[in-house]
């Protein structure tokens, strides 16, 4: 299979990337691990008429720079490079956890996280996993601005970058030491796209409480989301089984799946809630926080 | 037949008509090459059809099967990656270095990943087999001492509708033992 044709540069600075994006917009792609856009382009989903290959920027752009809050990740790095970081297995294990989940070796040797949030496919993995750490991205165009994540995805396949502007750097907040997190992403069989995908951050109080807990959710909706109305109920409290099988209930409650090759919509909705009970109870445990024991009597 | 490195003209981006070709210049299995390729032209099909080397299957054409895995150089850092030739373009491998199966065995002598695969049935129909030896082979230049649950999940990327799998885990295993006995790696 052959995409359509098209013309193609690699240029070797960021300014001439955006000059071509000024000058051919929507005609342009830029292509980064091109492991989403050549089985689209492949397929004639779309056929650009430029191709603008940013192979010759991972000098600059790829990249997981350990700071004393954030650890900032440039958009060219690959899952492979967030696999095998021992920086982020120390400091963000989520993040080498969600990359050993994508795809196979090979997808991860050649995708990046970059391309990842740009493509904002509903049940892609970073958008998720990102989402829990409360990530913004920064965004080069005619002036460079940083958002948070979660004003950046805007719907299926649908961000806040414009045609002009390029994605050049992933900002993550580190979590404090000591917080538990879990990854429970739900596939069919080995390598595909989430059914569900589950992320979740327990932050402990030291005595034994929940300080502050995150959970976003994808595959379920048009973009990923964050279950606020759980964390609400779970921030302040030693949760026993009930408080965690209402957290899972009310984090479900908005997960409006379609029907489709991997599964029905009431399936899905309801697998959401087990895998977000499963993702608290994984959380909290490597938080160190053990569940209250509920009377039977 | 490779052909000598020719110096050669930056490519410009001129979206108006599109590029008939680009040059791009290839090592693949330590031999050089160059030719002016179309832009489109998937690196697969340009190690089947215009180098010649048909030991690199294409199975799905979709990114699924592996069969197309080759091991590029350049692509992370200085380390060999594997990855699927199906989908990456060959000029994203303009300047690098590519190995495929036909660049394994050495003066005649099989690489001990083709021999573990011969010795312990890793193969049966065999059309898996290149992709499946290259992806190993990128596991274990990462992971040279992987257990069973690491070789299967290295080899994830990659189908068999023949063996089953059990063999050729198996094989990678020995194969693995081997490399690290006699300290080969590529
Ligand atoms: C077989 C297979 C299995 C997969 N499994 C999974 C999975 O389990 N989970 C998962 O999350 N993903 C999966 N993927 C998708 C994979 O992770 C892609 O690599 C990723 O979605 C896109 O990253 P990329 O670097 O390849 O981007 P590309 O394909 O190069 O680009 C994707 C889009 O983003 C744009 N873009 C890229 N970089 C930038 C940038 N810096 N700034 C602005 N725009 C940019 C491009 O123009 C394009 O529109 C799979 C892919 C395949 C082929
Ligand atoms: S031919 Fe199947 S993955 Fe490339
Ligand atoms: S041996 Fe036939 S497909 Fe693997």
């Amino acid at each position: 299979m052959y995409p359509r044709k098209f013309s193609y540069v690699a240029p070797n600075r960021v300014e001439e990337v955006l000059t071509l994006l000024r000058k051919y917009r929507d005609e342009a792609k830029l292509l980064a691990g091109g492991h989403s856009l050549l089985p689209m382009m492949k397929l004639r989903i779309i056929g650009p008429r430029l191709v603008i290959d940013l192979k010759n920027l991972r000098d600059r752009l790829a990249y997981i720079r350990d700071g004393a809050r954030v650890v900032r990740i440039g958009a060219l790095t690959t899952h492979a490079d967030i696999e095998l970081s021992r920086t982020l297995m120390r400091d963000i294990p989520l993040l080498p956890e969600t990359a050993r989940w994508i795809g196979d070796m090979q997808v991860r040797n050649m995708g990046t996280v970059g391309g990842s949030l740009a493509h904002s496919d509903p049940a892609g993995d970073w958008p998720v996993a990102m989402l829990a750490l409360d990530a913004s991205v920064t965004i080069q165009g005619a002036r460079k601005r940083t958002i948070p994540l979660s004003r950046f995805l805007k719907g299926p396949f649908t961000t806040a970058l414009k045609p002009t502007e390029i994605l050049t750097e992933i900002v993550v907040p580190k979590p404090p030491k000591g917080h538990g997190w879990s990854w429970k992403k739900f596939e069919r069989r080995a390598g595909d796209f989430a059914t569900v995908n589950v992320a979740a951050i327990v932050v402990p109080d030291g005595r034994g409480r929940v300080k502050n807990v995150s959970i976003a959710i994808g595959s379920v909706n048009p973009t990923p989301y964050r279950a606020v109305n759980a964390e609400r109920i779970l921030r302040g409290k030693r949760p026993d089984a009930g408080l965690l099988d209402k957290a899972a209930e009310m984090a479900a409650e908005k997960a409006q799946p379609s029907s489709d090759l991997r599964g029905s919509a009431e399936y899905k909705k309801w697998l959401t809630r087990v895998m977000v009970r499963r993702a608290l109870e994984e959380a909290l445990s490597r938080a160190g926080i053990t569940l209250e024991m509920t009377q039977h009597a | 037949m490779p052909r000598r490195m020719t110096r050669r003209a930056r490519p410009r981006a001129t979206a108006e008509a599109p590029q008939e070709t680009v040059p791009v210049r290839v090592k693949i299995n330590g031999v050089e090459y160059s030719h002016n390729v179309e832009p489109r032209l998937l690196l697969v099909n340009y190690i089947r059809d215009v180098v010649g080397l048909t030991g690199t299957h294409v199975g799905c054409d979709t990114t699924h099967c592996g069969a197309c895995t080759v091991l590029v150089k350049g692509l992370r850092g200085d380390s060999w990656v594997a990855v699927k030739s199906c989908t990456l373009l060959t000029t994203q491998v303009d300047g690098k270095e590519v190995l495929t199966i036909e660049g394994l065995a050495k003066n005649g002598e099989l690489h001990p990943l083709q021999k573990a695969f011969w010795e312990n049935h890793g193969l049966q129909c065999g059309f898996c087999t290149p992709g499946m030896i290259m992806s190993a082979l990128g596991l274990l230049l990462r992971n040279p001492n992987p257990s069973r649950e690491e070789i299967k999940w290295g080899i994830t990327g990659n189908l068999c509708r023949c063996t089953g799998y059990i063999n050729i885990v198996k094989s990678i295993e020995a194969a693995a033992k081997e490399m690290r006995e006699k300290g080969i790696t590529i």
